[in-house]
Protein backbone atom coordinates (compact mmCIF):
# COMPACT_ATOMS: atom_id res chain seq x y z
CA UNK A 1 0.00 0.00 0.00
CA UNK A 2 3.23 2.02 0.81
CA UNK A 3 4.67 1.23 -2.60
CA UNK A 4 1.46 2.17 -4.29
CA UNK A 5 1.15 5.66 -2.67
CA UNK A 6 4.74 6.41 -3.44
CA UNK A 7 4.53 5.09 -6.77
CA UNK A 8 1.28 7.81 -7.21
CA UNK A 9 2.72 10.69 -5.48
CA UNK A 10 6.73 10.16 -7.43
CA UNK A 11 5.03 9.86 -10.84
CA UNK A 12 2.40 13.10 -10.45
CA UNK A 13 5.35 15.07 -8.68
CA UNK A 14 7.68 13.87 -11.93
CA UNK A 15 4.66 15.13 -14.36
CA UNK A 16 4.28 18.63 -12.23
CA UNK A 17 7.89 19.37 -12.08
CA UNK A 18 7.69 18.55 -16.08
CA UNK A 19 5.18 21.84 -16.32
CA UNK A 20 6.66 24.19 -14.13
CA UNK A 21 4.91 26.80 -15.31
CA UNK A 22 1.23 25.29 -13.58
CA UNK A 23 2.49 25.54 -10.39
CA UNK A 24 3.87 29.08 -10.67
CA UNK A 25 0.92 30.10 -11.76
CA UNK A 26 -1.33 29.33 -8.30
CA UNK A 27 1.51 30.86 -6.56
CA UNK A 28 1.49 34.04 -8.46
CA UNK A 29 -2.17 34.66 -8.00
CA UNK A 30 -1.59 33.84 -4.48
CA UNK A 31 0.73 36.41 -4.40
CA UNK A 32 -1.67 39.11 -6.87
CA UNK A 33 -4.55 38.58 -5.06
CA UNK A 34 -3.05 39.21 -1.56
CA UNK A 35 -1.41 42.49 -2.80
CA UNK A 36 -4.19 43.50 -4.70
CA UNK A 37 -6.13 44.69 -1.33
CA UNK A 38 -4.50 47.01 -0.07
CA UNK A 39 -4.78 48.79 -3.38
CA UNK A 40 -8.50 48.24 -2.70
CA UNK A 41 -8.55 49.00 1.00
CA UNK A 42 -6.14 51.80 1.33
CA UNK A 43 -2.45 51.64 2.43
CA UNK A 44 -3.31 52.33 6.53
CA UNK A 45 -1.64 49.73 8.16
CA UNK A 46 -3.87 49.57 11.04
CA UNK A 47 -6.63 48.66 8.90
CA UNK A 48 -3.75 45.95 7.34
CA UNK A 49 -2.71 44.42 9.90
CA UNK A 50 -6.77 43.78 10.70
CA UNK A 51 -7.05 42.44 7.28
CA UNK A 52 -4.33 40.52 6.92
CA UNK A 53 -4.87 37.17 8.36
CA UNK A 54 -8.49 37.20 6.71
CA UNK A 55 -7.03 38.56 3.51
CA UNK A 56 -4.42 36.08 3.51
CA UNK A 57 -6.61 33.37 4.43
CA UNK A 58 -9.50 33.89 1.67
CA UNK A 59 -6.67 34.39 -1.49
CA UNK A 60 -5.43 30.87 -0.49
CA UNK A 61 -8.79 29.49 -0.91
CA UNK A 62 -8.94 30.72 -3.65
CA UNK A 63 -5.41 29.63 -5.11
CA UNK A 64 -5.85 26.39 -3.82
CA UNK A 65 -9.27 26.14 -5.26
CA UNK A 66 -8.08 27.38 -8.75
CA UNK A 67 -5.42 24.32 -9.16
CA UNK A 68 -7.96 21.67 -8.59
CA UNK A 69 -9.05 21.67 -12.02
CA UNK A 70 -5.53 20.15 -12.52
CA UNK A 71 -5.97 17.31 -10.25
CA UNK A 72 -7.49 14.63 -11.87
CA UNK A 73 -8.15 16.54 -15.74
CA UNK A 74 -4.93 15.68 -17.24
CA UNK A 75 -5.43 11.63 -16.09
CA UNK A 76 -9.02 11.44 -17.08
CA UNK A 77 -8.41 13.12 -20.68
CA UNK A 78 -5.59 10.47 -21.20
CA UNK A 79 -7.48 7.53 -19.60
CA UNK A 80 -4.58 6.52 -16.98
CA UNK A 81 -7.57 7.48 -14.64
CA UNK A 82 -10.06 4.52 -15.74
CA UNK A 83 -6.68 2.21 -15.16
CA UNK A 84 -6.55 3.85 -11.44
CA UNK A 85 -9.66 2.69 -10.86
CA UNK A 86 -9.12 -0.77 -12.29
CA UNK A 87 -6.10 -1.12 -11.10
CA UNK A 88 -5.70 -3.90 -7.42
CA UNK A 89 -4.99 -1.49 -4.93
CA UNK A 90 -7.09 0.36 -3.05
CA UNK A 91 -8.71 3.02 -4.90
CA UNK A 92 -8.59 5.29 -1.84
CA UNK A 93 -4.93 4.96 -1.08
CA UNK A 94 -4.20 6.53 -4.86
CA UNK A 95 -5.99 9.07 -4.82
CA UNK A 96 -4.47 10.28 -1.11
CA UNK A 97 -1.85 9.39 -3.33
CA UNK A 98 -3.07 12.10 -5.93
CA UNK A 99 -4.22 14.77 -2.67
CA UNK A 100 -0.78 14.85 -1.34
CA UNK A 101 0.89 15.60 -4.64
CA UNK A 102 -1.46 19.07 -5.26
CA UNK A 103 -0.83 20.32 -1.55
CA UNK A 104 2.99 19.58 -1.98
CA UNK A 105 2.90 21.47 -5.40
CA UNK A 106 -0.47 24.13 -4.95
CA UNK A 107 -0.55 24.41 -1.25
CA UNK A 108 2.78 23.91 0.10
CA UNK A 109 4.48 26.75 -1.73
CA UNK A 110 1.63 28.88 -0.42
CA UNK A 111 2.88 28.39 3.03
CA UNK A 112 6.14 29.33 2.43
CA UNK A 113 5.77 32.22 0.96
CA UNK A 114 2.95 33.60 3.17
CA UNK A 115 5.28 35.15 5.84
CA UNK A 116 6.54 37.17 2.86
CA UNK A 117 2.98 38.49 2.39
CA UNK A 118 2.18 39.20 6.04
CA UNK A 119 4.59 41.22 6.42
CA UNK A 120 2.92 43.69 3.63
CA UNK A 121 0.23 43.69 5.61
CA UNK A 122 2.08 44.54 9.35
CA UNK A 123 2.08 41.59 10.89
CA UNK A 124 4.33 40.85 14.14
CA UNK A 125 6.66 37.63 13.79
CA UNK A 126 4.52 35.76 16.17
CA UNK A 127 1.22 36.42 14.17
CA UNK A 128 3.38 35.35 11.09
CA UNK A 129 4.37 32.08 13.02
CA UNK A 130 1.00 31.40 13.54
CA UNK A 131 -0.14 31.81 10.12
CA UNK A 132 2.27 29.42 8.65
CA UNK A 133 1.40 26.84 11.19
CA UNK A 134 -2.65 27.67 10.65
CA UNK A 135 -1.47 27.14 7.15
CA UNK A 136 0.13 23.97 7.33
CA UNK A 137 -2.74 22.35 9.22
CA UNK A 138 -5.51 24.09 6.99
CA UNK A 139 -4.14 23.83 3.35
CA UNK A 140 -4.06 19.84 3.32
CA UNK A 141 -7.70 20.24 4.32
CA UNK A 142 -8.51 22.43 1.25
CA UNK A 143 -6.75 20.02 -0.63
CA UNK A 144 -8.71 17.05 0.55
CA UNK A 145 -12.31 18.61 0.77
CA UNK A 146 -11.85 19.95 -3.29
CA UNK A 147 -10.65 16.40 -4.33
CA UNK A 148 -13.82 15.44 -3.80
CA UNK A 149 -15.29 18.50 -5.63
CA UNK A 150 -12.84 17.78 -8.62
CA UNK A 151 -13.87 14.27 -8.52
CA UNK A 152 -18.03 15.16 -9.17
CA UNK A 153 -16.86 18.09 -11.52
CA UNK A 154 -15.39 15.06 -13.59
CA UNK A 155 -15.16 16.35 -17.27
CA UNK A 156 -18.23 18.47 -16.48
CA UNK A 157 -18.43 21.91 -19.21
CA UNK A 158 -17.76 25.24 -17.15
CA UNK A 159 -16.55 22.27 -14.42
CA UNK A 160 -13.79 25.09 -12.92
CA UNK A 161 -17.05 27.54 -11.85
CA UNK A 162 -18.86 24.61 -10.87
CA UNK A 163 -16.13 23.30 -8.67
CA UNK A 164 -16.04 26.45 -6.97
CA UNK A 165 -19.57 26.61 -6.14
CA UNK A 166 -19.33 22.73 -4.55
CA UNK A 167 -16.38 23.56 -2.64
CA UNK A 168 -16.43 27.14 -1.35
CA UNK A 169 -19.68 26.43 1.38
CA UNK A 170 -17.43 23.49 2.50
CA UNK A 171 -13.96 25.26 2.88
CA UNK A 172 -15.70 28.13 5.48
CA UNK A 173 -14.38 26.85 8.83
CA UNK A 174 -11.18 26.13 7.36
CA UNK A 175 -11.55 29.50 6.87
CA UNK A 176 -12.59 30.37 10.19
CA UNK A 177 -10.25 28.65 12.00
CA UNK A 178 -6.86 29.27 9.85
CA UNK A 179 -8.01 33.14 10.41
CA UNK A 180 -9.06 33.27 13.77
CA UNK A 181 -5.91 31.85 14.68
CA UNK A 182 -3.95 34.57 13.77
CA UNK A 183 -6.69 36.90 14.89
CA UNK A 184 -6.48 35.15 18.28
CA UNK A 185 -2.60 35.65 18.56
CA UNK A 186 -2.85 39.25 17.57
CA UNK A 187 -5.82 39.96 20.03
CA UNK A 188 -3.48 38.18 22.62
CA UNK A 189 -5.88 35.22 23.60
CA UNK A 190 -3.35 32.70 22.19
CA UNK A 191 -3.98 30.83 18.91
CA UNK A 192 -3.90 26.79 20.76
CA UNK A 193 -7.82 26.37 20.71
CA UNK A 194 -7.93 27.64 17.07
CA UNK A 195 -4.93 25.38 16.11
CA UNK A 196 -6.14 22.36 17.84
CA UNK A 197 -9.21 22.68 15.82
CA UNK A 198 -7.64 22.70 12.68
CA UNK A 199 -6.22 19.54 13.27
CA UNK A 200 -9.03 18.28 14.36
CA UNK A 201 -10.36 18.97 11.12
CA UNK A 202 -7.69 17.47 9.51
CA UNK A 203 -7.66 13.71 10.79
CA UNK A 204 -11.49 12.70 9.94
CA UNK A 205 -11.18 14.90 6.11
CA UNK A 206 -7.27 12.68 5.86
CA UNK A 207 -9.72 9.52 6.58
CA UNK A 208 -12.88 9.87 5.01
CA UNK A 209 -12.13 12.60 1.99
CA UNK A 210 -9.92 10.36 -0.39
CA UNK A 211 -12.46 8.14 0.16
CA UNK A 212 -15.43 10.03 -0.74
CA UNK A 213 -13.09 11.23 -3.94
CA UNK A 214 -12.75 7.58 -4.66
CA UNK A 215 -16.46 7.12 -4.83
CA UNK A 216 -17.31 10.44 -6.83
CA UNK A 217 -14.58 9.05 -9.64
CA UNK A 218 -16.07 5.88 -9.75
CA UNK A 219 -19.82 7.64 -10.52
CA UNK A 220 -18.16 9.77 -12.56
CA UNK A 221 -16.40 7.30 -14.57
CA UNK A 222 -18.98 4.86 -15.12
CA UNK B 1 -58.77 40.20 19.07
CA UNK B 2 -56.28 43.21 18.63
CA UNK B 3 -57.44 45.46 16.34
CA UNK B 4 -59.56 48.31 16.92
CA UNK B 5 -60.59 48.34 12.76
CA UNK B 6 -59.25 47.56 9.35
CA UNK B 7 -56.81 50.51 8.87
CA UNK B 8 -55.60 49.60 12.20
CA UNK B 9 -55.07 45.89 11.37
CA UNK B 10 -53.12 46.83 8.37
CA UNK B 11 -50.82 49.53 9.70
CA UNK B 12 -50.26 46.93 11.88
CA UNK B 13 -48.76 49.65 14.82
CA UNK B 14 -46.05 51.33 12.38
CA UNK B 15 -44.43 48.00 11.01
CA UNK B 16 -46.51 47.92 8.23
CA UNK B 17 -43.90 47.57 5.73
CA UNK B 18 -41.75 44.71 7.07
CA UNK B 19 -45.00 42.74 8.04
CA UNK B 20 -46.54 42.89 4.71
CA UNK B 21 -43.56 43.00 3.21
CA UNK B 22 -42.20 39.18 4.72
CA UNK B 23 -46.21 38.06 4.54
CA UNK B 24 -46.24 39.14 0.40
CA UNK B 25 -43.28 38.19 -0.22
CA UNK B 26 -43.81 34.67 1.25
CA UNK B 27 -47.49 34.34 -0.54
CA UNK B 28 -46.17 35.67 -3.69
CA UNK B 29 -43.26 32.81 -3.92
CA UNK B 30 -45.17 29.97 -2.77
CA UNK B 31 -47.67 31.22 -5.19
CA UNK B 32 -45.23 31.51 -8.17
CA UNK B 33 -43.64 28.15 -7.20
CA UNK B 34 -46.84 26.25 -7.21
CA UNK B 35 -47.81 27.83 -10.72
CA UNK B 36 -44.08 27.11 -11.98
CA UNK B 37 -44.83 23.49 -11.05
CA UNK B 38 -48.17 23.03 -12.09
CA UNK B 39 -47.09 24.62 -15.58
CA UNK B 40 -43.89 22.02 -16.17
CA UNK B 41 -46.46 18.42 -15.49
CA UNK B 42 -48.19 20.22 -18.33
CA UNK B 43 -45.81 20.84 -20.49
CA UNK B 44 -44.37 17.64 -20.00
CA UNK B 45 -47.43 15.84 -20.35
CA UNK B 46 -48.12 17.70 -23.87
CA UNK B 47 -44.57 17.18 -25.27
CA UNK B 48 -44.71 13.29 -24.23
CA UNK B 49 -48.57 13.07 -25.74
CA UNK B 50 -46.72 14.49 -28.65
CA UNK B 51 -43.72 12.06 -28.64
CA UNK B 52 -46.22 9.41 -28.28
CA UNK B 53 -48.16 10.00 -31.39
CA UNK B 54 -45.17 10.31 -33.25
CA UNK B 55 -44.05 7.61 -32.61
CA UNK B 56 -47.21 5.63 -32.99
CA UNK B 57 -47.15 7.77 -36.91
CA UNK B 58 -44.35 6.42 -37.30
CA UNK B 59 -44.72 2.84 -37.07
CA UNK B 60 -47.94 2.67 -39.24
CA UNK C 1 -41.97 -9.13 7.31
CA UNK C 2 -42.51 -10.68 3.80
CA UNK C 3 -45.31 -8.67 3.70
CA UNK C 4 -43.82 -5.26 4.55
CA UNK C 5 -40.85 -5.62 2.35
CA UNK C 6 -43.57 -5.89 -0.48
CA UNK C 7 -45.02 -3.11 0.19
CA UNK C 8 -41.96 -1.42 0.55
CA UNK C 9 -40.92 -2.37 -3.25
CA UNK C 10 -44.17 -2.05 -4.70
CA UNK C 11 -44.43 1.77 -3.79
CA UNK C 12 -41.08 2.66 -4.24
CA UNK C 13 -41.54 1.92 -8.29
CA UNK C 14 -42.12 4.48 -10.00
CA UNK C 15 -44.92 3.29 -11.76
CA UNK C 16 -47.02 2.76 -8.49
CA UNK C 17 -45.96 5.91 -6.73
CA UNK C 18 -46.53 8.32 -9.53
CA UNK C 19 -50.78 7.38 -9.53
CA UNK C 20 -50.29 7.15 -5.49
CA UNK C 21 -48.65 10.82 -5.33
CA UNK C 22 -51.86 12.15 -7.67
CA UNK C 23 -54.23 11.19 -5.10
CA UNK C 24 -52.75 12.46 -2.08
CA UNK C 25 -51.68 15.72 -3.63
CA UNK C 26 -55.32 17.09 -2.77
CA UNK C 27 -55.48 16.29 0.63
CA UNK C 28 -52.06 18.02 1.32
CA UNK C 29 -52.80 20.78 -0.35
CA UNK C 30 -56.38 21.35 1.04
CA UNK C 31 -54.74 20.61 4.92
CA UNK C 32 -51.96 23.54 3.41
CA UNK C 33 -54.55 26.01 3.16
CA UNK C 34 -56.61 25.02 6.38
CA UNK C 35 -53.28 24.97 8.33
CA UNK C 36 -52.41 28.50 6.95
CA UNK C 37 -56.00 30.00 7.80
CA UNK C 38 -55.75 28.89 11.14
CA UNK C 39 -52.45 30.26 11.38
CA UNK C 40 -52.73 32.81 10.35
CA UNK C 41 -56.28 34.03 12.16
CA UNK C 42 -54.27 32.48 15.78
CA UNK C 43 -50.99 34.58 14.72
CA UNK C 44 -52.73 38.41 13.40
CA UNK C 45 -55.77 37.94 15.74
CA UNK C 46 -55.15 35.66 18.60
CA UNK C 47 -51.54 36.27 19.82
CA UNK C 48 -50.92 39.36 21.85
CA UNK C 49 -48.76 42.12 20.63
CA UNK C 50 -45.44 41.69 22.29
CA UNK C 51 -44.55 44.34 24.63
CA UNK C 52 -40.94 45.38 23.29
CA UNK C 53 -41.54 44.62 19.88
CA UNK C 54 -44.51 45.49 18.75
CA UNK C 55 -46.41 44.25 16.10
CA UNK C 56 -42.71 43.85 13.77
CA UNK C 57 -42.38 40.83 15.65
CA UNK C 58 -45.53 39.14 14.06
CA UNK C 59 -42.78 38.21 11.16
CA UNK C 60 -41.68 35.12 13.32
CA UNK C 61 -44.89 33.53 12.51
CA UNK C 62 -43.43 32.78 9.11
CA UNK C 63 -39.78 33.27 9.74
CA UNK C 64 -38.96 30.76 12.20
CA UNK C 65 -40.81 28.27 9.99
CA UNK C 66 -39.61 29.11 7.32
CA UNK C 67 -36.09 28.66 8.59
CA UNK C 68 -37.06 25.50 10.22
CA UNK C 69 -38.23 23.96 6.98
CA UNK C 70 -34.57 25.06 5.22
CA UNK C 71 -32.63 23.01 7.52
CA UNK C 72 -35.65 20.22 7.96
CA UNK C 73 -35.88 19.67 3.50
CA UNK C 74 -31.93 19.62 3.29
CA UNK C 75 -31.61 17.03 6.10
CA UNK C 76 -34.59 14.94 4.37
CA UNK C 77 -33.39 15.53 0.69
CA UNK C 78 -30.06 14.29 1.79
CA UNK C 79 -31.58 11.10 3.71
CA UNK C 80 -33.55 10.78 -0.20
CA UNK C 81 -30.48 11.08 -1.94
CA UNK C 82 -28.28 8.56 0.87
CA UNK C 83 -30.70 5.78 0.08
CA UNK C 84 -30.71 6.31 -3.29
CA UNK C 85 -26.79 5.80 -3.34
CA UNK C 86 -27.02 2.82 -1.18
CA UNK C 87 -30.26 1.04 -2.57
CA UNK C 88 -29.84 2.27 -6.00
CA UNK C 89 -33.66 3.33 -6.03
CA UNK C 90 -34.79 5.77 -8.65
CA UNK C 91 -37.60 7.25 -6.66
CA UNK C 92 -35.26 8.45 -3.60
CA UNK C 93 -33.23 10.28 -6.06
CA UNK C 94 -36.05 11.70 -7.99
CA UNK C 95 -37.22 13.23 -4.36
CA UNK C 96 -34.02 14.39 -3.54
CA UNK C 97 -34.33 16.29 -6.72
CA UNK C 98 -37.73 17.25 -5.82
CA UNK C 99 -37.02 18.65 -2.78
CA UNK C 100 -33.79 20.68 -3.63
CA UNK C 101 -36.09 24.05 -4.97
CA UNK C 102 -38.48 24.07 -2.13
CA UNK C 103 -35.93 24.02 0.26
CA UNK C 104 -33.68 26.68 -1.44
CA UNK C 105 -36.97 28.51 -1.76
CA UNK C 106 -37.33 28.63 2.13
CA UNK C 107 -33.93 29.33 2.54
CA UNK C 108 -34.48 32.38 0.36
CA UNK C 109 -37.68 32.99 2.11
CA UNK C 110 -36.21 32.57 5.83
CA UNK C 111 -32.88 35.06 4.61
CA UNK C 112 -36.17 37.91 3.12
CA UNK C 113 -38.05 37.66 6.54
CA UNK C 114 -34.64 37.90 8.56
CA UNK C 115 -33.73 41.05 6.87
CA UNK C 116 -37.09 42.28 7.04
CA UNK C 117 -37.48 42.00 10.46
CA UNK C 118 -33.83 43.05 11.17
CA UNK C 119 -34.28 46.20 10.26
CA UNK C 120 -36.66 47.51 12.55
CA UNK C 121 -35.17 45.43 15.29
CA UNK C 122 -31.74 45.32 14.81
CA UNK C 123 -31.35 48.71 12.72
CA UNK C 124 -30.32 47.05 9.80
CA UNK C 125 -30.79 45.08 6.95
CA UNK C 126 -28.26 42.39 7.28
CA UNK C 127 -26.36 41.17 10.25
CA UNK C 128 -23.43 38.51 10.65
CA UNK C 129 -25.78 36.83 13.22
CA UNK C 130 -24.32 33.33 13.28
CA UNK C 131 -27.90 31.99 12.19
CA UNK C 132 -28.37 34.42 8.97
CA UNK C 133 -24.77 33.34 8.35
CA UNK C 134 -25.46 29.85 8.47
CA UNK C 135 -29.00 30.01 6.40
CA UNK C 136 -26.85 31.99 3.69
CA UNK C 137 -24.69 29.00 3.76
CA UNK C 138 -27.50 26.76 3.85
CA UNK C 139 -28.58 28.77 0.25
CA UNK C 140 -24.94 28.07 -0.99
CA UNK C 141 -24.99 24.45 -0.52
CA UNK C 142 -28.69 24.30 -2.22
CA UNK C 143 -27.34 26.30 -4.92
CA UNK C 144 -24.69 23.57 -5.43
CA UNK C 145 -26.86 20.72 -5.35
CA UNK C 146 -28.88 21.91 -7.88
CA UNK C 147 -25.84 23.50 -10.68
CA UNK C 148 -24.33 19.69 -9.98
CA UNK C 149 -27.20 17.97 -10.68
CA UNK C 150 -27.91 20.37 -13.65
CA UNK C 151 -24.39 20.67 -14.88
CA UNK C 152 -24.72 16.40 -15.93
CA UNK C 153 -26.34 14.91 -18.53
CA UNK C 154 -26.58 11.43 -17.74
CA UNK C 155 -29.31 10.99 -15.56
CA UNK C 156 -27.69 8.28 -13.79
CA UNK C 157 -24.54 10.16 -12.97
CA UNK C 158 -26.34 13.56 -12.47
CA UNK C 159 -28.33 11.49 -9.37
CA UNK C 160 -25.61 9.70 -7.85
CA UNK C 161 -23.19 12.68 -7.79
CA UNK C 162 -25.34 15.04 -6.37
CA UNK C 163 -26.46 12.39 -3.63
CA UNK C 164 -23.16 12.42 -2.71
CA UNK C 165 -23.12 15.85 -2.57
CA UNK C 166 -26.26 16.18 -0.41
CA UNK C 167 -24.47 13.44 1.87
CA UNK C 168 -21.53 15.44 2.23
CA UNK C 169 -23.16 19.22 3.18
CA UNK C 170 -25.02 17.23 5.39
CA UNK C 171 -22.30 15.89 7.72
CA UNK C 172 -20.85 19.68 6.72
CA UNK C 173 -23.89 21.23 8.27
CA UNK C 174 -23.72 20.92 11.81
CA UNK C 175 -19.44 21.51 11.47
CA UNK C 176 -20.35 25.29 9.68
CA UNK C 177 -22.77 26.00 11.61
CA UNK C 178 -20.50 25.74 14.59
CA UNK C 179 -17.77 27.19 13.28
CA UNK C 180 -20.23 30.20 12.30
CA UNK C 181 -21.38 30.51 15.79
CA UNK C 182 -17.96 30.27 17.29
CA UNK C 183 -16.68 33.03 14.68
CA UNK C 184 -19.66 35.30 15.88
CA UNK C 185 -19.03 34.95 19.39
CA UNK C 186 -15.40 36.17 18.90
CA UNK C 187 -15.85 38.79 16.94
CA UNK C 188 -19.27 40.41 18.28
CA UNK C 189 -18.80 42.86 21.40
CA UNK C 190 -22.53 42.29 21.84
CA UNK C 191 -24.12 39.52 20.56
CA UNK C 192 -27.67 39.64 19.58
CA UNK C 193 -30.37 37.41 21.14
CA UNK C 194 -33.63 37.08 20.37
CA UNK C 195 -35.93 38.45 22.74
CA UNK C 196 -38.52 36.50 23.58
CA UNK C 197 -37.26 33.37 25.89
CA UNK C 198 -40.44 33.07 27.04
CA UNK C 199 -42.93 32.97 24.73
CA UNK C 200 -46.94 33.15 25.16
CA UNK C 201 -48.78 30.09 24.84
CA UNK C 202 -50.58 31.60 21.49
CA UNK C 203 -47.45 32.76 19.84
CA UNK C 204 -45.93 29.73 20.06
CA UNK C 205 -48.98 27.69 18.93
CA UNK C 206 -49.56 29.79 15.87
CA UNK C 207 -46.16 29.48 14.89
CA UNK C 208 -46.57 25.72 15.16
CA UNK C 209 -49.90 25.67 13.20
CA UNK C 210 -47.49 27.97 10.82
CA UNK C 211 -44.76 25.22 10.37
CA UNK C 212 -47.27 22.59 9.99
CA UNK C 213 -48.97 24.47 6.94
CA UNK C 214 -45.43 24.98 5.34
CA UNK C 215 -44.59 21.19 5.77
CA UNK C 216 -48.42 20.50 3.93
CA UNK C 217 -47.54 22.72 1.21
CA UNK C 218 -44.11 21.23 1.02
CA UNK C 219 -45.31 17.50 0.68
CA UNK C 220 -48.07 18.57 -1.56
CA UNK C 221 -45.31 20.78 -3.74
CA UNK C 222 -42.49 18.22 -3.54
CA UNK C 223 -44.99 15.39 -4.63
CA UNK C 224 -45.96 17.32 -7.72
CA UNK C 225 -42.67 18.15 -8.62
CA UNK C 226 -41.75 14.42 -8.45
CA UNK C 227 -44.17 13.21 -10.57
CA UNK C 228 -42.57 15.52 -13.22
CA UNK C 229 -39.55 13.94 -12.97
CA UNK C 230 -40.73 10.34 -12.82
CA UNK C 231 -42.69 11.58 -16.14
CA UNK C 232 -39.14 13.00 -17.64
CA UNK C 233 -37.28 9.83 -15.99
CA UNK C 234 -39.67 7.01 -17.65
CA UNK C 235 -40.78 8.66 -20.44
CA UNK C 236 -39.89 5.49 -22.86
CA UNK C 237 -41.69 2.72 -20.55
CA UNK C 238 -45.09 1.07 -21.12
CA UNK C 239 -46.42 2.53 -18.14
CA UNK C 240 -46.29 6.32 -19.29
CA UNK C 241 -47.56 5.65 -22.27
CA UNK C 242 -50.40 4.23 -20.82
CA UNK C 243 -50.48 7.21 -18.05
CA UNK C 244 -50.75 9.26 -20.56
CA UNK C 245 -53.22 7.80 -22.96
CA UNK C 246 -55.60 7.69 -19.44
CA UNK C 247 -56.09 11.46 -19.01
CA UNK C 248 -55.83 13.63 -21.70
Amino acid sequence: MWAALRCVVMRDLTLAMRRRADVLTTLFFFVIVVSLFPLGVGPEMDTLRLMGPGVVWVAALLASMLSLGRLFSGDYIDGTLEHLVLAPQPLTVLVLGKIVTHWLVSGLPLVLIAPLLGIQYGLSADALWVLVLSLILGTPVLSLIGAVGAALTLGLRGGGVLVSLLVLPLYIPVLIFGAGAVDAQVTGLGPQAHLSLLGAFLVPALVFAPWAAGWALRISLE
Amino acid sequence: MNWGSAGEFFAMGGYAFYVWGSFGVTALFLLVEVVMVVHRKRTIVQRLGRRMRMQAEVKQ
Amino acid sequence: MAVRQINWFKFSSPATFYPLAGKLIPYFAVLAVVLTVIGLYLGFFVAPTDYKQGEGYRIIFIHVPAAWMSMFIYVVMAAYAGMGLVFNTRLSSLMATALAPTGALFTFLALWTGALWGKPMWGAWWVWDARLTSELILLFLYIGFMSLKAAIDDPRRAARASGLLAIIGVINVPIIYKSVEWWNTLHQGATIKSSGTSMETTMLTAMLMMSLAMWMYTIAVVLARVRCEILEAERDTEWVATELSKSP
